[in-house]
């Protein structure tokens, strides 16, 4: 038996799984009509390969990776596509982004494909054919998961995790897969650890699913490499990388750094399945397993078309009458739908229908008692009732130095404040001013710069102008030295101070900016990084929605 | 709506509903030792705690139903209720109860946001302002020369008069704590003092039937996580070590620590007024350090200081400590172990 480790908080909210893992995984029949986003990844979104009218076959490349964070963009099935626009997409202030709309013509026709001859490709070629086969991480996150196979400096990693927790209440779609593509997965994996060099494998599933447990014991068994198949405690978030890598091996992922800066990396199962279907049948990622569930007739797993709408999904699944909404991911950190129209993203693990029965509104809120309930919850072991102080008071100077940016937003803080306070929301809304604000100064930094540079330049020559009246003068007296090689002799030592003294001014401005930065904004992932991003676009396309208010 | 949809049923008033569950078996106790009358300080004390809160809520603007559901005006009353001698005259338990939540509580912006615990800041202008009935125990029922019955208790109370032929020092008796102490400046020993008949088995008698009811009370805070072990420990643990010390360098002068810790308030004090989430640190060291430092503040008090228990005064001074605990005691965030 392997030693556990147990990290700090967490929460146990009821797991309602059972009812979606009744019946087998099932095929989503195709609909009338996909709405595939160009950007279902972090980082930046796919370059379009197609316009209206094009007809396109299954797995056929229709958005181009672009940039180191990105991933490429595959038709669904093949069809016609009508139209390149702008269409809500899953997120949770429901902006819209470039979608390629497809008419499947329902005869399911693939590109050409094959397997991809892994052992004669050097592993950056492998990653390559990953990102151009579209592979992210499943498990919610959506980062393109070539990025992080690469095993870094280090050359090998040491310890390889592969999440199968699923701590989410409701979602069971990677129970499921696991249940039925166990071989799969094993395969996955497999590659996964070639491409890094890892020396272990661990795979930790929550002790709630006995029977993804045996399914993945009985596949290592058939294959021929060493993994540790590891039940871990059933508390929430227990499935976060942090977390699991944590409770696995007892290493504490340093705070602003990613796994592989301690020899470890995290992929989720049905990322690993992913990896095996593009290797061994030159399979894109054009479907996913989504698990739907809530306030519905027959709750169950589907294998789903990226592009699908929710509404033709849930529609699969009857929901009830008193249904008032939809959630994308799980109850603890997904987001609530602000309509049916929105498609299936790769990152879209579970819709859940809502009703009020369900998810009933919170009563209001009440002042914090400082009970500590919330602190006793976090994993990431902050005191959420400072954070929230400092939140409310805009102080965030303070609430950055209490480590804001550590939090996961995993919700635990306020699933358990007898107050009923948002937390989250407050710490969101922090985070989303903090960036602004990092943004801004950016901006102003440039334009310091810009505006010094200016100076500079005017200065200089202001200064060229006199010098060359001064040779002019000198020029005129003496008519002995030829004159162009004596104007480049003058120029060249009456130039070098200038540059260096641009530099300088370049030089200060940038220390200035070091100096100033604010803590917790350097050394950022890549994933907060594409946060950033994120959170930036979010606010963006709200800034857009205002002024197309104010000037209809 | 943002993440997370979905919320633990708790709230303040479920907890607070607790608090008072596990304040009833020492009511019960005292109601036993001391007769009824403390059932009538405590019906005064929750009607005083509730109007007085509707009066400021009103006042501060803020939405009066929620608040006064809450329940923690009714705690505090509670607490008002159990500090005060059983036998208090009514005004002395409205005049604390009313400054507890008015003054200490709402004045300080209400719920959450007071510094002091408003129960022993009502304890505490008591006891300076009125030395005198505040030092006025109620003999335990089987101590007593003479008894009141429920209406006689009442008639007293409320009106201050006694039935004829009954004198208030044959009612009442200086507190255990207050005892002792006026024994020792008599130049008696330890010993010879908790050989007069107040004193029990290890405490005073009758009130160490109390204290062991808060324990039970206490127990089953901690049993339904309302509080955690850290401030009761502490306290208990800091109060017995400094009466240790001082008991094994002179157990004439000096009280032992079983002495100190079922008398008073230390029970009540370690389960149910250190314990207030608003005016204690949240860290758990910090917690450590709360509760160290009103055990050992709670018996210089009582050994050292004019007053007879020291409980109130520590938790008064330690709240004052508070943001400066919590600002020092900042665990370590995951991923940042010693940095
Ligand atoms: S759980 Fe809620 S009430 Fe308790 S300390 Fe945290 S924020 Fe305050
Ligand atoms: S949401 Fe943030 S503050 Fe709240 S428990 Fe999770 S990590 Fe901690």
């Amino acid at each position: 038996m392997r030693k556990l480790h147990r990290f700090h908080g967490g929460v146990h909210p009821p797991d309602r799984k059972a009812e979606s893992t009744r019946l087998p995984i099932a095929r989503a029949p195709l609909p009338r009509r996909l709405v595939v986003p160009l950007h279902q990844h972090l980082g930046h979104g796919a370059k379009p390969l197609v316009q209206a009218g094009d007809r396109v076959l299954k797995g056929q490349m229709i958005g181009r990776a672009e940039g180191y964070v990105s991933a490429a963009i595959h038709a669904p099935t093949s069809g016609t596509v009508r139209a390149l626009e702008m269409h809500p997409v899953p997120h949770p202030s429901g902006l819209s982004d470039l979608c390629v709309m497809l008419e499947p013509d329902g005869e399911e026709r693939w590109v050409e494909r094959g397997p991809l001859d892994y052992a004669n490709l050097d592993p950056q070629a492998l990653r390559l054919k990953l990102r151009d086969a579209g592979v992210v991480g499943l498990g919610g996150a959506a980062f393109p998961s070539y990025v992080k196979l690469s095993p870094g400096a280090r050359q090998r990693l040491s310890t390889l995790v592969i999440n199968g927790a699923e701590c989410e209440p409701y979602i069971t779609c990677d129970d499921m897969l696991m249940r039925e593509r166990a071989d799969e997965i094993v395969q996955g994996v497999r590659l996964i650890r070639l491409m890094l060099h890892a020396e272990e494998v661990l795979i930790g599933i929550e002790d709630n699913k006995p029977e993804a447990i045996a399914a993945l014991r009985n596949a290592v068994k058939r294959g021929t490499l060493r993994m540790d198949v590891v039940p871990v405690p059933t508390v929430y978030p227990g499935g976060g990388e942090r977390q699991l890598i944590k409770v696995l091996t007892g290493a504490e992922v340093p705070s602003g750094k990613r796994p592989v800066d301690i020899g470890m990396a995290c992929f989720n199962v049905h990322t690993a399945y992913t990896v095996h279907r593009a290797v061994a049948f030159g399979e894109p990622v054009v479907s996913r397993v989504v698990t739907v569930a809530g306030n519905v007739l027959a709750p169950r797993n589907y294998e789903v078309p990226l592009g699908m709408r929710v509404a033709d999904l849930a529609a699969l699944a009857s929901p009830l009458a008193d249904t008032s909404g939809y959630l994308m991911g799980g109850p603890m950190m997904g987001f609530e739908l602000p309509s049916a129209d929105i498609p299936v993203v790769k990152a879209s693990n579970c819709i859940i229908a809502k009703s009020q029965a369900l998810f009933p509104a919170p009563p209001p809120a009440m002042p914090c008692i400082r009970c500590g309930r919330c602190a006793q919850a976090c994993p990431a072991q902050l005191q959420p009732m400072d954070l929230f102080w400092f939140a409310r008071a805009r102080n965030f100077g303070k609430a950055q130095e209490y480590s804001l940016f550590d939090c996961i937003e995993c919700g635990c803080c306020s699933f358990v404040c007898p107050s009923h306070i948002p937390l989250v929301q407050y710490y969101r809304f922090a985070k989303g001013e903090i960036w602004a604000k990092e943004r801004e100064r950016k901006a102003a930094d440039l334009a310091r710069s810009r505006h010094e540079f200016r100076q500079l330049r005017i200065e200089r020559d202001k200064q060229e102008r006199l010098e060359k009246l001064a040779r002019k003068t000198a020029a005129a007296r003496s008519h002995a030295a030829p004159a162009p090689a004596m104007q480049e002799a003058a120029a060249n030592p009456a130039d070098d101070p200038r540059k260096a003294a641009i530099e300088a001014a370049i030089e200060r401005a940038r220390t200035q900016k070091a100096t100033i930065t604010p803590r917790n904004v350097d050394n950022l992932t890549p994933e907060k990084q594409a946060e950033i991003a994120r959170i930036e676009e979010r606010r963006k396309k709200i800034r857009e929605m205002a002024r197309d208010r104010i000037e209809p | 709506m943002s993440s997370p949809h979905l919320a633990m049923a708790s709230s303040v008033s479920v907890i607070m509903g607790k608090v008072m569950l596990a304040l009833i078996p020492a009511i019960a106790a005292y109601v036993y030792v001391f007769g009824p009358a403390i059932l009538a300080t405590l019906a005064l004390a929750s009607l005083t705690a509730l109007v007085s809160e509707a009066i400021m809520l009103k006042l501060r603007g803020v939405p009066v139903q929620p608040f006064l559901m809450d329940g923690s005006a009714l705690v505090t009353g509670w607490l008002l209720a159990l500090s005060v001698p059983p036998l208090a005259p009514w005004w002395l338990v409205v005049i604390g109860t009313a400054f507890a939540i008015m003054v200490a509580k709402q004045l300080y912006g209400g719920l959450g946001n007071n510094i002091f615990n408003p129960a022993m800041v009502g304890y505490a202008v008591l006891i300076v302002s009125f030395p005198v009935p505040m030092t006025q125990w109620l003999a335990p029922e089987t101590l007593a020369a003479q008894h009141l019955d429920l209406g006689q208790q009442l008639a007293y109370m409320l009106l201050g008069s006694l039935p004829e032929g009954i004198r208030l020092d044959a009612l009442t008796m200086a507190s255990p704590l207050d005892t002792l102490k006026s024994q020792l400046q008599l130049q008696h020993t330890v010993r010879e003092a908790l050989a007069l008949p107040i004193f029990g088995s290890v405490g005073g008698k009758g009130t160490e039937l109390v204290a062991a009811a808060y324990l039970a009370g206490g127990a089953y805070l901690l049993q339904q996580r309302v509080i955690t072990w850290h401030v009761p420990a502490a306290f208990l643990g800091g109060l017995v070590a400094i009466s240790a010390l001082f008991y094994g360098a002179d157990a004439d002068r000096y009280a032992a620590p079983w002495f100190h810790l079922a008398s008073g308030a230390s029970l009540i004090g370690a389960f149910f007024i250190l314990t207030d989430p608003v005016t204690g640190p949240t860290t758990p060291k910090g917690k450590l350090l709360f509760g160290a430092g009103a055990g050992l503040l709670t018996y210089l008090i009582r050994a050292f200081g004019g007053y007879p228990d020291g409980v109130a005064f520590a938790c008064l001074l330690m709240n004052l400590c508070v943001p400066l605990i919590d600002m020092y005691t900042q665990p370590p965030v995951f991923g940042k172990k010693g940095g």
